[in-house]
């Protein structure tokens, strides 16, 4: 497994054998990426976690009540929505949107946050902590730590803080600390780094809910279980619609979790392409983007093996893009797996493009979609162009846009 | 018998407990690091722990973050860092060198490279934070090849099955981490920590130095008592904090002269013990 003479890249080739559902391996490890690379001191309470996860995944009772909540409390399924104006406009493949937008909370986050939420009460840690970037994991974070009557700290960057107002009001307002962290680039990643250091200090009364499918194992495999309820319904509900399973899938990819969400279900359909899609910010050429997969990497940070954005001395690369969600130099080693196998094709959008997606989606459905989300909608739509009405498309609409119209609006210089 | 191997011998002949400072690579300057080097063995380390500065530092608390932020900004990458540690060896061939870092420069570079880096620069071991030995395949092998030994942390959460299948792992010497926390945590407890370490002592015969939490000659005696050596970091690079690489000359040298009153009352400490 860990040969260290050579350290792989993306050189592996098309596998059509490869059975996805057997990843990760026994010790965490999608191919090359993944793994538990973490202090000393966090490796018992990984080593607990695991051995809890094992058990419960195992356990109709536990995915009963996941799932009594996902229904009762999240409002899930969540329709597919055909988006036919949009497409017909376009001419191309028919369009669906997944909407997670209309989870509890706003976004798909909290699919994951309630998984973890039991696995926490399992646990009995009474102190949660997390970390966001545009704050809808934060959110749905303190939405959960509010109902099970947690202790919640909530780690954010500061300039994600600033972008991010609303979200940081409504975090505070359920009863959780918000704690802007003022180190490095002052967002996602730093804000991992810090829940990281408040993990190691107090593992034994805290549980760590991470909120992508990045970070050591078992986080990624969790994380990812929980969030593929997404593609679960989607196929279902595709089926039921149509008779036959989607042409393409879209999801934008920051660490991936909605992503992985909505493509895992369907990995073993060799027939459905999915694209995954990056922020690369002012272009990839400028070097301000936050895309691992098509310029990062292979390398280690928050506790993975991974695509990342670093310098030839392996520091970390500043992000960016208009998206606070997206703002991150790495992404979920499943991610840089199906990459490496060719199963999934990485491509981007830049802000300029999300933002045309976002207005698109807007005006002629009446969604606002999320930035990140917006990313997902401005790929489908060059995608649809490409591909004829009798096929279709499942765009996941991650999150809903009101966390985000600060965000456009400086972008646009439009002033209230 | 690498370099440590033979200094924790001569210390042990000498009854005597090592004292090992940690510094960060280039901090706060390039220019002034090497003098640095010197003069803590001057001023009685035994060994040196240098930090390879890295962007996300998970397990650092703020002082040592910090000390790393300055030594990125003064241009300190690790091929530099390895290059003041060869120019530190023109000088001193005995000071053992323990490099202190996190893995994605390492993988970046190479390890290979890396390796071939840390014995052309006089290196002795090599401790990476986030390199736990499951994930490290045959690192400590290749770095056995060149004499180098590979340290691994054990700390408070190790529970007893797991901290025997690191120590299979372990050369050098064992770094037991003193609390749960970041480094520069408070809170230090020295009762729990000895009983850790005694623990320890019954099922290796390698050193065991502690650190993280030992502020003062008080802290390094409470530990030294039981351990073979003692690990002090933010308390002396917090000397730097305010400074960068374009500070003038004498305020880097007044920080510095601060630290040696430091490593001084730490040396005075431990070898009391052993008088």
């Amino acid at each position: 497994m860990n040969n260290f003479e050579n350290v792989p890249h993306n050189d592996q080739t098309d596998d059509t054998t490869v059975d996805y559902n057997q990843y990760p391996d026994a010790s965490g490890h999608f191919g090359i990426h993944g793994g538990r690379f973490v202090s000393e001191t966090l490796m018992a309470a990984l080593e607990e976690l695991e051995t809890l996860y094992y058990q419960v995944k195992q356990d109709p009772a536990f995915w009963q009540e996941y799932h009594n909540d996902l229904v009762n409390y999240v409002g899930r399924p969540t329709p597919l929505y055909h988006a036919k104006r949009l497409s017909d406009e376009i001419g191309g493949a028919q369009i669906y949107f997944k909407r997670e937008d209309l989870n509890h909370t706003g976004a798909h986050k909290v699919n994951n946050t309630i998984g973890q939420a039991l696995l926490a009460k399992m646990s009995g840690k009474k102190r949660i902590i997390a970390e966001t970037g545009a704050g809808q994991h934060g959110v749905a974070t303190a939405t959960i730590a509010a109902r099970l009557g947690l202790e919640c700290i909530i780690y954010m960057g500061a300039d994600d803080v600033e972008r991010q107002k609303m979200n940081v009001y409504r975090m505070r307002l359920l009863g959780a600390k918000v704690v802007a962290v003022e180190s490095g680039s002052r967002t996602l990643k730093d804000a991992m780094n810090e829940a990281m250091r408040d993990w190691v200090t107090n593992v034994d009364t805290t549980y760590y809910i991470i909120g992508t499918v990045a970070g050591p194992h078992p986080y990624p495999l969790l994380v990812r279980d929980f969030q593929a309820i997404i593609g679960k319904e989607a196929r279902l509900q595709h089926l039921e619609k149509t008779g036959k399973l989607p042409d393409a899938l879209v999801a934008c990819v920051g660490g991936g979790s909605n992503a992985i969400g909505l493509f895992y279900e369907f990995l073993n359909d060799t027939d459905v392409k999915m694209y995954g899609v990056e922020a690369t910010g002012d272009g990839i050429e400028t070097g301000r983007h936050s895309a691992p997969l098509a310029a990062g990497r292979v390398g280690v940070l928050h506790g993975n093996r991974t695509y990342l954005m670093a310098d030839d001395d392996g520091q970390i690369l500043e992000t960016h893009s208009i998206s606070a969600g997206l703002d991150y130099p790495g992404v979920g080693p499943e991610h840089s797996f199906l990459k490496d196998v060719k199963r999934v094709e990485y491509v981007g959008c830049t802000d300029k493009e999300a933002l045309h997606g976002f207005h698109e989606v807007t005006r002629k459905e009446g969604i606002i979609p999320a930035l990140e989300s917006s990313h997902a909608v401005a790929y489908a739509l060059q995608l649809a162009k490409t591909m004829s009405p009798e096929q279709s498309i499942i765009v996941n609409m991650s999150g809903r846009g009101d966390k985000d119209l600060h965000s456009v609006m400086k972008a646009e210089g439009i002033e209230l | 018998m690498t370099r440590i191997e033979s200094t924790f011998e001569t210390l042990k002949a000498q009854n005597k407990k090592a004292l090992i400072p940690y510094v960060m690579a280039g901090d706060p300057s390039p220019n002034s690091f090497v003098d640095l080097l010197h003069g803590l063995v001057k001023h009685g380390a035994d060994m040196i722990e240098v930090g390879l500065p890295f962007s996300d530092p998970m397990a650092d608390g703020p002082t040592v973050a910090l000390a790393g932020e300055r030594a990125l900004a003064g241009g300190t990458s690790t091929h530099q860092a390895l290059a003041m540690v060869k120019k530190f060896r023109e000088q001193d061939s005995s000071t053992p060198i323990i490099l202190m870092g996190y893995l994605n420069p390492i993988e970046i570079i190479g390890y290979e490279a890396f390796i071939a880096l840390c014995h052309e620069s006089g290196v002795d071991g090599v401790l990476v934070v986030d390199l736990p030995p499951a994930e490290s395949g045959n690192f400590v092998e290749r770095l056995a090849a060149h004499d180098i030994n590979k340290i691994f942390l054990l700390s408070p959460t190790t529970l007893p099955e797991r901290r025997k299948q690191v120590m299979t792992h372990c050369g050098g010497y064992i770094y037991y981490v003193s609390l749960k926390g970041v480094t520069g945590s408070a809170s230090l407890d020295t009762q729990a920590v000895g009983e850790q370490v005694q623990a320890i002592k019954q099922e290796t015969n390698l050193p065991i130095c502690v650190g993280f939490g030992i502020r003062d000659g008080q802290s390094a005696a409470a530990i030294g008592q039981y351990a073979d050596g003692v690990i002090v970091g933010s308390e002396l690079v917090k000397n730097f904090s305010g400074l960068s690489h374009t500070s003038r000359a004498e305020d880097i040298a007044t920080a510095q002269a601060n630290i040696m009153t430091k490593m001084d009352e730490l040396r005075q400490a431990l070898d009391a013990l052993s008088a």
